[in-house]
C-alpha cells in the first residue's frame, strides 16, 4: 500500500509538471493559434539557463527563478511571437509546423553550441524539506511542483475568464481585425499569451530538471507529455488538460512501478506518453472542416517530361562520373545523399503536394531498412517487399488520425517515431539494443551489383525513377485532388470528395517511398542499426526539405545533399557543430512561410536568365563590339524582352498544368 | 462652418495592382448621419477598411475631426472615437455576450457602463448575457453589435451593411436604433446597398460607382436620381 502511494505521490508530481507545461501550450494554442512544438526545447534551453546562472554562476536560487521565469523567458516568449510566429496562426498548418520544428532543432543546436555536454546536476528545491504524510514521505520539491501547478491553474482561468486583456487573447483567435476595430490590440495579447506560455514551459522544465537531468533530448521530448495532456483538454479545454495531465503522469509512474521489468513491458513504461497521445488523439471526435480559407499558395512550376528526363539523364551522368573516379568512403557519402533525396522526395508528396506534415519521416526508412535486411532477400523482389511493409505501417500510423487533419497527424507521427525509436527499433527481435543487422547488396535480375560504385549508381537510377514517377503523379488526376485537398479541404468536402481514405492511402505512399529508400541504404551499408533512423534526425530532414523547397524535385536533390554534408561538416569542425543545427533550425524559421524554397530561386534565377540574359546575349554575339562597349543597346533589349514576360510569371496552383 | 468630422481627399486604394478607390472626395459635417449608396464593386466597403485604418491607401488624405490620420492604427482610431460595425457580423461568436460587451470596453468606457447601455437598449441581451454569441441569432448579433455604437459614445460611427442577411422587419429595427444614435449627436456614415432603407434616416447621401464618388445630395434629390445614377452609369 505504502509503494502504491508513494508512486501515486510521483505520479501527481511529474502530473502537476505536465499540467504546468500543457497549459502553457494550450494557452499559446488557443490565442495564436500556433502550435509551438518547441515547448519542451525553450524549456530545455530556460533549465540550462537555470543552470548556469545557479550552479556556474553561483547566484542565489531565487535570483535565478527570478531571472529565467520573470525575465528572460517572457522577453523570449514575446521576441518570438513578435518576429517569429507573428501571422502564422491564419496560414497553413504544415507552416507553423515546420517553423517550429525549425524553432525546436535551433534551440538544441543553440543549448548544445552553449553548453557542450558534460555532466551537470540541478539540485530540487527544498532539498531538506520532508512532510510525512502517513506512512509516506514527500519530498518539498514534489510539494512545491503541485502546489505550483494549483497556482498556474487557478491564475490562468483568472486571466482568461475574468479580465478584459484574457477575454481579449481568446477573441484574437477568431477574429483579430475585429478586435483591432474594438479598440483592443491584437499583437500585444498574442505577445503577453507567447510569454506566459514560454515562462510556463521554462517552469515546468526547471521543475523537471531535477529529475530528469540536464539532458537537450530528454527535456525536449518531455514536450510529446504535454501535448498528450494537451490534446486531452482539446487544446482548448484548460481543466481537461490538468485532467490528462494528472492521468498521464499517475499511470506512467504505475507503469514504471508495476509494469513488469522483463520483455516488451520494459520498453513500454518509456513509451507511455507517446502511446497515451495515440489513444487520445485515436478517441478525438471529427475535426470539422474550416470553410471560408482558401490556403493555396503559388506553386512552383512542375517541368514538363522532356525536361525531366533530361536533368535525369544529367544526373545519372554526374553521378556515373562520380562512381567512377571517388574513394568509396566518398562513395558511401554520395550513396547517403541519395537515400536523403529519396526520403526527401516521399516528403514532397506528402508535404510539398499534400500539405500534411511529417515529423517521422527517417523512421519509416528505419522500417523499409529493418524489412529488407530481415528478410534477406537482397533482389527487387525484397526491396518491393520492404517498400509494401513501410506503407503499410503508414497506412497503420495514419489509420488512427483518420478522422483528423494536418496538425494531428504531425503529432501522431511524432509519437511513432517515438515508439519506433525507444520500443520497436531497439527490442531483440529487431535491430536489438544498439545492434546492426547485416543487409545484402541488392542483386538485379540474377545479377549481383556488388561494387560500391555500381551501387551508388543504382540508387541514383532508382531516385530518378522516383522523381519521374512523383512528376508523372503529379501532372496526373491523383496530382490535381492532392492540390485541391491542399488548398481547400472546405471545397474539396462539398464536391463528395472522401479524402479520409485519400489521406491514408497518400500517407502510405509516402511511407513506402521512404521505406524503399531505406532499403537501398541498408543494401549501401551493408550493415544497419537502430542509430542510422533515430526519430531526432527527421526534423534536419523536414527542416532542409523545406528550407530547399518541399515542393519540387530539384528541392529535394539538394536537400539531400544537404543533408549529408551536414555530419560530414560536423566532424570536420566539432566545436561548431551545435551551430550548423542551429544556422539549420533557424534558417527554417526564416524560411518556412515559403514551401517552395531555394529551388524556387534557383528556377527565378533560371528563367530571368533565359528571359533577359539570353536575348542579351544573343543580340550582342553578332556585333562583338571592338573597343570594349559592352553594354547592348536599350531599345533593342527592350524588344528582345518584350514577348517572355508573360513566360517568367509564376503559375498559380491552379492553372498549372 | 465647422470642421467636419470626416472629409475624405482623393483617396486611393488598391488590392495590388487592382485600384478599387480612385480619387474619392468625401465629407461628413458633424453631427450628420450621411448614406453612402452604390451597387456592388463599387469600393463603398473598401472605403470603410481604409477609413478605419484596416487597409493602407495608397494616396490622398483622410481627416477625422480636422486631424489627419491617414496610415493610423485601427485599435489606435477606435480608442479615440471612430466606432467602425463592419460588413457581417461583427461580434466574438465564441465569447459569451457579456465577454463580447466587456471588450467593447477597450474603446474608453467603463465596462459596466458598457453593460448597462446595452442592456436597457436591447433587454434581449440581458436575458442571454451568458449564451455565446455565436449562437445566438442573425439579428440578436447585430443588436449585440450595434450595442458597441450606442455604448461607447463614438464622435463618429461607420456601418458597413447593416442589413446583410437580415429580415427586413429585423432591418427597421436596426435603422431606427441607428437613428437613436443619431439624436444623441453622433456623426455617421452608413453604407448601404438598399438605399430606401438607409435614406429614412439620414441627413445627406452620396453615391459611390466605380471608386469615386458621384452625386452628393439631399436624401430626396438622390433617391430621384439615383435609379439614372445607377442604371445609367454616369460614372
Amino acid at each position: 500500500m505504502s509503494t502504491f502511494l508513494a508512486f501515486t505521490i510521483f505520479g501527481l508530481f511529474s502530473g502537476a509538471a505536465y499540467a504546468i507545461a500543457a497549459s502553457g501550450l494550450v494557452l499559446t494554442y488557443t490565442t495564436t493559434r500556433v502550435f509551438n512544438i518547441a515547448h519542451g526545447a525553450l524549456g530545455m534551453v530556460m533549465s540550462f539557463l537555470f543552470w548556469d546562472f545557479s550552479v556556474r554562476q553561483g547566484m542565489p536560487t531565487w535570483l535565478a527563478l527570478v531571472l529565467v521565469l520573470l525575465v528572460v523567458a517572457p522577453a523570449v516568449g514575446w521576441f518570438l511571437q513578435r518576429f517569429v510566429c507573428r501571422g502564422l496562426g491564419e496560414g497553413p498548418v504544415s507552416v507553423s509546423l515546420v517553423v517550429t520544428v525549425g524553432l525546436l532543432v535551433g534551440c538544441i543546436g543553440l543549448a548544445t553550441q552553449v553548453w557542450k555536454p558534460e555532466a551537470r546536476s540541478v539540485m530540487p528545491f527544498l532539498p531538506d524539506t520532508r512532510v510525512q504524510l502517513g506512512s509516506i514521505t514527500v519530498t518539498g520539491h514534489q510539494l512545491i511542483t503541485i502546489l505550483l501547478s494549483a497556482v498556474v491553474a487557478a491564475g490562468l482561468f483568472l486571466l482568461l475568464n475574468r479580465t478584459r486583456i484574457g477575454t481579449a487573447m481568446r477573441a484574437s483567435v477568431d477574429n483579430p481585425e475585429l478586435l483591432k476595430l474594438f479598440g483592443g490590440r491584437p499583437d500585444t495579447a498574442a505577445a503577453l499569451s507567447w510569454a506566459i506560455g514560454t515562462s510556463l514551459a521554462a517552469l515546468a522544465g526547471v521543475l523537471l530538471v531535477s529529475q530528469v537531468g540536464l539532458d537537450y533530448y530528454a527535456l525536449t521530448l518531455l514536450v510529446i507529455n504535454a501535448y498528450a495532456a494537451a490534446m486531452f483538454g482539446r487544446l482548448k479545454s484548460l481543466p481537461m488538460t490538468f485532467v490528462g495531465a494528472m492521468v498521464l503522469g499517475l499511470s506512467t509512474s504505475y507503469a514504471s512501478g508495476y509494469l513488469p521489468t522483463e520483455g516488451i513491458f520494459n520498453s513500454v513504461r518509456n513509451v507511455m506518453p507517446a502511446l497515451f497521445l495515440f489513444a487520445v488523439i485515436v478517441a478525438l471526435p471529427q475535426a470539422q472542416l474550416r470553410i471560408g480559407q482558401v490556403k493555396g499558395s503559388v506553386a512552383a512550376p512542375v517541368p514538363s517530361t522532356p525536361k525531366a528526363l533530361a536533368w535525369g539523364a544529367v544526373l545519372l551522368g554526374v553521378v556515373a562520373m562520380l562512381s567512377g573516379s571517388m574513394s568509396t568512403a566518398n562513395l558511401l557519402l554520395v550513396g547517403t545523399a541519395a537515400t536523403y533525396a529519396m526520403v526527401m522526395l516521399s516528403l514532397v508528396l506528402l508535404t510539398g503536394y499534400g500539405g500534411h506534415v511529417s515529423l517521422a519521416q527517417l523512421s519509416f526508412a528505419g522500417v523499409g531498412a529493418l524489412a529488407y535486411a530481415k528478410l534477406d532477400e537482397p533482389s527487387l523482389y525484397g526491396l518491393a517487399l520492404a517498400s509494401l511493409i513501410a506503407a503499410g505501417v503508414g497506412a497503420l500510423v495514419a489509420l488512427p488520425v483518420l478522422r483528423l487533419t494536418g496538425l494531428y497527424l504531425a503529432l501522431a507521427t511524432m509519437a511513432f517515431g517515438v515508439i519506433m525509436d525507444k520500443l520497436v527499433f531497439q527490442h531483440e527481435s529487431a535491430f536489438g539494443f544498439n545492434g546492426t543487422l547485416p543487409a545484402g547488396r541488392m542483386s538485379f535480375f540474377g545479377t549481383a551489383v556488388s561494387s560500391t560504385g555500381g551501387y551508388v549508381m543504382l540508387m541514383a537510377v532508382f531516385f530518378v525513377l522516383m522523381a519521374l514517377f512523383l512528376l508523372a503523379l503529379r501532372r496526373g488526376p491523383l496530382g490535381r485532388v492532392l492540390i485541391a485537398m491542399r488548398d481547400s479541404p472546405a471545397a474539396c468536402g462539398t464536391l463528395g470528395l472522401d479524402m479520409r481514405w485519400f489521406r491514408v492511402g497518400l500517407f502510405a505512399l509516402s511511407a513506402g517511398m521512404a521505406g524503399m529508400a531505406g532499403a537501398l541504404f541498408a543494401g549501401l551499408r551493408e550493415t544497419i542499426g537502430a542509430a542510422d533512423f533515430q526519430f531526432f534526425n527527421s526534423l534536419p530532414l523536414l527542416l532542409l526539405a523545406v528550407v530547399f523547397g518541399v515542393t519540387t524535385v530539384t528541392g529535394a536533390t539538394f536537400g539531400g545533399i544537404g543533408l549529408m554534408l551536414m555530419p560530414v561538416l560536423q566532424s570536420d569542425y566539432p566545436e561548431l557543430s551545435g551551430l550548423i543545427f542551429a544556422v539549420i533550425g533557424f534558417g527554417a524559421v526564416a524560411l518556412g512561410r515559403d514551401p517552395n524554397g531555394l529551388a524556387n530561386l534557383v528556377f527565378k534565377g533560371g528563367r530571368l536568365a533565359q528571359t533577359r540574359l539570353l536575348p542579351r546575349v544573343r543580340a550582342s554575339l553578332p556585333e562583338l563590339p571592338a573597343r570594349g562597349e559592352a553594354a547592348p543597346d536599350p531599345s533593342y533589349d527592350e524588344g528582345a524582352d518584350a514577348p517572355d514576360q508573360s513566360q517568367q510569371k509564376e503559375v498559380p496552383v491552379h492553372a498549372a498544368p | 462652418m465647422s470642421v467636419p468630422i470626416l472629409e475624405v481627399l482623393d483617396l486611393h486604394a488598391a488590392y495590388g495592382r487592382i485600384e478599387v478607390l480612385r480619387g474619392v472626395d468625401l465629407t461628413v459635417p458633424k453631427g450628420a448621419v450621411m448614406a453612402l449608396l452604390g451597387p456592388n464593386g463599387a469600393g463603398k466597403s473598401t472605403l470603410v477598411k481604409v477609413v478605419s485604418g484596416q487597409k493602407r491607401a495608397t494616396g490622398g488624405d483622410i481627416h477625422l475631426g480636422g486631424v489627419h490620420v491617414t496610415d493610423a492604427d485601427s485599435a489606435e482610431l477606435a480608442r479615440v472615437g471612430l466606432c467602425t460595425v463592419p460588413e457581417g457580423r461583427s461580434v466574438f461568436p465564441n465569447l459569451t455576450v457579456q465577454e463580447n460587451l466587456v471588450l467593447m470596453s477597450y474603446a474608453g468606457v467603463p465596462a459596466d457602463a458598457v453593460l448597462d447601455t446595452a442592456f436597457s437598449y436591447f433587454p434581449r441581451l440581458a436575458e442571454r448575457r451568458h449564451q455565446l454569441a455565436g449562437t445566438m441569432s442573425g439579428g440578436e448579433q447585430q443588436m449585440l453589435a450595434m450595442s458597441r455604437a450606442l455604448a461607447s459614445d463614438p464622435a463618429l460611427l461607420l456601418l458597413d451593411e447593416l442589413s446583410m442577411g437580415l429580415a427586413p422587419l429585423i432591418v427597421d429595427e436596426l435603422y431606427d436604433t441607428v437613428a437613436q444614435i443619431a439624436e444623441s449627436g453622433v456623426s455617421i456614415l452608413c453604407i448601404e446597398q438598399f438605399a430606401r432603407t438607409a435614406l429614412r434616416v439620414s441627413d445627406y447621401a452620396a453615391v459611390m460607382i466605380g471608386g469615386r464618388i458621384v452625386a452628393t445630395g439631399e436624401p430626396a434629390e438622390i433617391l430621384e436620381t439615383m435609379d439614372d445614377v445607377i442604371l445609367g452609369g454616369v460614372a
